[in-house]
């Protein structure tokens, strides 16, 4: 996997992220918008394809992971009054906090205890933001003032509620986020987790401390999922506690699975399409959580590789 | 009121949410112990169990006591059929995979919840109970109904452990729960029993939620709390061990009530959860239970 | 001449069953050491101890002059305790390569090149045969190659000790041959423990032969000395001669 075609794979790559940029100047303004959110969403369906994909641990709580990055930086701006990089910074280090808290907690657990455990950790996480209400704006939620939400390079104010500067940005993160998960696949450290996946005895007996190659790629997968959450709440300036309910946990599930998991492009792949699926049922009927139930459904009986895992099987052995 | 009635009243409560309580999480630890599945759904089978008997009762004109008698045969019989069709739709095929089987489940509780808001609507609806019998203690009178539910609860409970200990079925089940593959082996038919059991624990969930629905109300999001404390009772008392739940139900049921009088519920569901993950985490096998095989 | 690694009472209990029972057992650097014994002896649960993929209930275990009882298993391998499973127990997903990069970049991951772990895994590969099918999935592989790959992966984890358990179950006589080579050569560079049934394997590779029976060394000689014990005989036959 890691030996064939680096060229190709990184060609690839870039390829996605240069056509991204180039539909920002063709996009009528609703799917520009809409494909910005997309974009920032996609990044923490990666974070959660870090762990599911190619750890093969299987959390129901991820969703605590945005939600740090989301309140991390949303109170910091409405609480604290930070500027907008010191809140993004904020928002990546609760969510490296929470990540390596609960890693350490819910590592000592396997399999299905892993998914139970997870998701009750959520689930406080989710409780707590509704009890501390004065603070957090509880199920209502918080608008972060449009005025705090411009980045100050000198002389250049960047307006991150102006929807190219948005868009862009987004771009900016998903680009990175897309780039790393790439290089950490590649790597020596990646192929690791890939071993822990499909047989963590065998690893450990080659030398490998398995636990704490577990414990960083949570971090790594919680970080990237708040660094999601941070950017929701500076770019589209809202912090509301559904983004920590278990829905939220449940939805990343699905972009990967429908993506494809353990690919690179899988989770944009998914959550692109998911949210098409969405927006032309809309038409049809409210019972959005219907097409969730039913997609998931389908997927685990008869796509269980999903989209690009299909395809990779099937024709392009070299996919990363 | 002075203390020792209060303490009695409380307990009374703590002893009704239990005994609903003890019923539906048999239901979920029965599919966990037997068929190694976590059923995610199991709360969505509770609440059309209530929602199905206002429907049933309702339609069933005349004295309430037949309308509600008609809804605790049939409600539960329709939820087995539903939960065995969807078991032999999709579970069966996914070979019963432990992660599999859970992102199925969510499906299906989104499935059933949705289908619930679209054709019984956002609204609480009451079921009229079949009896209005109030015994009267020298402090306070006291629902003869609800203390009918204790009774017809530990009535099940203690059927399903005859069953499940004394009978040729039980001794099916306990063999397939111990090793699937040797039971197949000797001619047991497995995928019989895994279809028969995620049904019964269905119609556990569903007839738990008849009994309570004359004292609570049918809503169409009702299974959430009911999915989490039992999900609570299943991993205090032990995964697949029927002892273990019915001890933790009580403890449950009882603590329930006495912890929400002194701490807001929010804050008593933080520490219920958050104590049960801990669990989880240092002793997977329950409080109660003994380290599975 | 010290002794690689020594085991002083090393015990370990199974709820009543005394599977090791305080077994004390010494391995000189370069040797080959076959370990017999019939079914439930116990040679595995020795093993398992060595390697550290279970602890023991008592006793100690010294590696190299110093106590590893208390180490974790990954801890051993990084100090040369290499272990190759009795049941076949190779990344079945991952290429031939894969599963040999896996050792291979650790132990060679001191600051060195992409090209150095590839060197390491082709050596590897070739020592065993397996290079040809670097790049084939390992659950494609007949059973004789996935044995085979086992070793290569036991290889480059460039042990000092080099735990086989049952290596030739299930392979052809054609293979079995090719396989004691394979031992011979490995043995230049590291000491070879190796769990047995096959006793013609036993004999051409063993220089000592240690035999297990109910947990307990029963007794321990070259292949003659071992071939004429009478309590050997009893063990494996039943009866007295």
């Amino acid at each position: 996997m890691s030996e064939a075609s680096p060229a190709k794979a990184y060609g690839l790559h870039l390829g996605v992220i240069a056509l991204l940029f180039g539909l920002s100047f063709v996009l009528p303004d609703y799917y520009h918008g809409l494909l910005a959110r997309i974009m920032v969403l996609a990044v923490f369906a990666m974070g959660y394809n870090m762990l599911f994909g190619y750890v093969g641990l299987l959390s129901l709580g991820h969703a605590m992971f945005f939600g740090a990055g989301l309140y991390g930086a949303g109170l910091a701006i409405i609480q604290l009054g930070w500027s907008v990089p010191a809140a993004f910074a904020a928002g990546l280090a609760c969510g490296v906090v929470l990540s390596a808290i609960i890693g350490l907690l819910a590592l000592r657990t396997t399999g299905v205890a892993f998914m139970i455990v997870t998701m009750m950790f959520a689930q406080v996480f989710y409780l707590l933001i509704l009890y501390f209400a004065a603070w957090t704006g509880g199920d209502q939620g918080q608008v972060v003032p449009q005025p705090a939400r411009v980045l100050t390079f000198g002389a250049t104010v960047l307006d991150l509620t102006n929807p190219t500067v948005r868009y862009m940005s987004a771009l900016a993160l998903f680009s990175v986020a897309l780039l790393i998960t790439l290089a950490i696949v590649r790597s020596r450290y990646g192929r690791v987790l890939v071993a822990i996946r499909e047989n963590e005895e065998r690893t450990k007996m080659l030398g490998f401390d398995t636990f704490s190659n577990k414990l960083s790629a949570v971090v790594i997968s919680g970080t990237i999922c708040a660094a999601s959450g941070a950017a929701y709440a500076l770019l589209f300036g809202y912090v509301g506690s559904s983004f920590a309910s278990v829905q939220y946990s449940i939805l990343p599930l699905l972009w990967v699975l429908l993506g494809g998991a353990a690919t690179t492009l899988g989770p944009l792949i998914g959550t692109l399409f998911m949210y098409y699926v969405i927006d032309i049922t809309s038409g049809y009927t409210s019972a959005y959580l219907l097409i969730v139930g039913v997609a998931l459904i389908l997927l685990v009986l008869f796509f269980p590789k999903g989209i690009l895992g299909t395809i990779r099987q099937r024709w392009l052995g070299w996919l990363p | 009121m002075h203390f020792g009635p209060h303490l009695l009243l409380a307990t009374l409560e703590g002893l009704v949410t239990s005994a609903v309580l003890a019923l539906t999480a048999l239901g979920l630890s029965l599919v966990f112990g037997v068929m190694r599945v976590v059923n995610v759904a199991h709360g969505e089978f509770f609440m059309l169990g209530a929602v199905l008997a206002w429907a049933i009762s309702t339609a069933v004109s005349g004295h309430p006591a037949l309308g509600f008698l008609a809804a605790l045969v049939i409600a539960p019989l329709i939820v087995g059929a539903i939960a065995l069709v969807a078991e032999r739709l999709v579970l069966r095929r996914l070979n019963y995979n432990p992660e599999a089987t859970i992102v199925a489940t969510i499906g299906m509780l989104y499935i059933i919840q949705q289908l619930a808001l679209t054709f019984y609507g956002p609204e609480a609806r009451p079921v009229e109970p079949p009896f209005s019998y109030r015994i009267l203690l020298p402090w306070f009178g006291y629902s003869g109904y609800k203390l009918s539910i204790i009774a017809a609860s530990a009535l099940l409970l203690t059927a399903t452990w005859l069953v499940l200990t004394r009978t040729r079925i039980g001794l099916i089940m306990r063999a397939t729960q111990y090793d699937a593959e040797t039971a197949q082996a000797f001619g047991i038919p497995v995928g019989r029993v895994y279809g028969g059991v995620f049904a019964l624990g269905a119609m556990l969930a569903a007839i738990a939620a008849v009994l309570i629905v004359p004292i609570s109300q049918a809503h169409y999001l009702m299974g959430q709390d009911p999915l989490l404390l039992s999900f609570i009772v299943v991993i205090i008392g032990g995964l697949g061990s029927l002892r273990g739940t019915v001890v933790a139900a009580v403890l449950i049921g009882l603590s329930d009530g006495i912890i929400s009088m002194f701490f807001s519920p929010t804050l008593a569901k933080i520490i219920a959860t958050l104590v049960v993950a801990m669990v989880l985490v240092f002793r997977p096998q329950g409080l109660f239970g003994t380290a599975s095989r | 001449m010290t002794p690689l690694l020594t085991t002083k009472g090393l015990s370990r209990n199974f709820g009543g069953l005394r599977a090791v029972d305080n077994v004390d057992f010494a391995l000189m650097p370069g040797e080959i050491r076959a370990v017999i014994g019939p079914n439930g002896a116990g040679k595995t649960t020795f093993v398992s101890l060595v390697s550290g993929r279970i602890q023991p209930s008592s006793g100690m275990i010294v590696f190299d002059g110093a106590d590893v009882t208390g180490l974790p298993a990954y801890v051993r391998v990084r100090r040369g305790i290499a272990y190759t499973f009795q049941i076949t127990s190779i990344f079945a997903n991952l290429s031939a390569y894969d599963n040999v990069a896996l050792p291979a970049q650790r132990t060679l991951s001191d600051g060195r090149s992409k090209g150095a772990v590839k060197a390491g895994v082709m050596a590897a590969l070739e020592r065993t045969g397996l290079a040809e099918r670097a790049h084939t999935l390992a659950g494609q592989l007949s059973y004789g190659h996935q044995r085979l790959l086992e070793v290569a992966m036991g290889l480059a984890l460039k042990p000092r000790l080099l735990i086989l358990d049952e290596p030739t179950q299930g392979l052809a006589d054609s293979e079995i041959d090719n396989f004691i080579a394979l031992v011979r050569e490995i043995a230049a560079s590291a000491t070879v423990l190796l769990i047995e049934h096959n006793m013609p394997v036993v004999m051409q590779l063993a220089d000592r032969i240690t035999v297990f029976n109910a947990g307990r060394i029963l007794a321990e000689g070259t292949p003659e000395q071992v071939r004429e014990n009478a309590a050997v005989q009893e063990a494996y036959l039943g009866t007295a001669p």
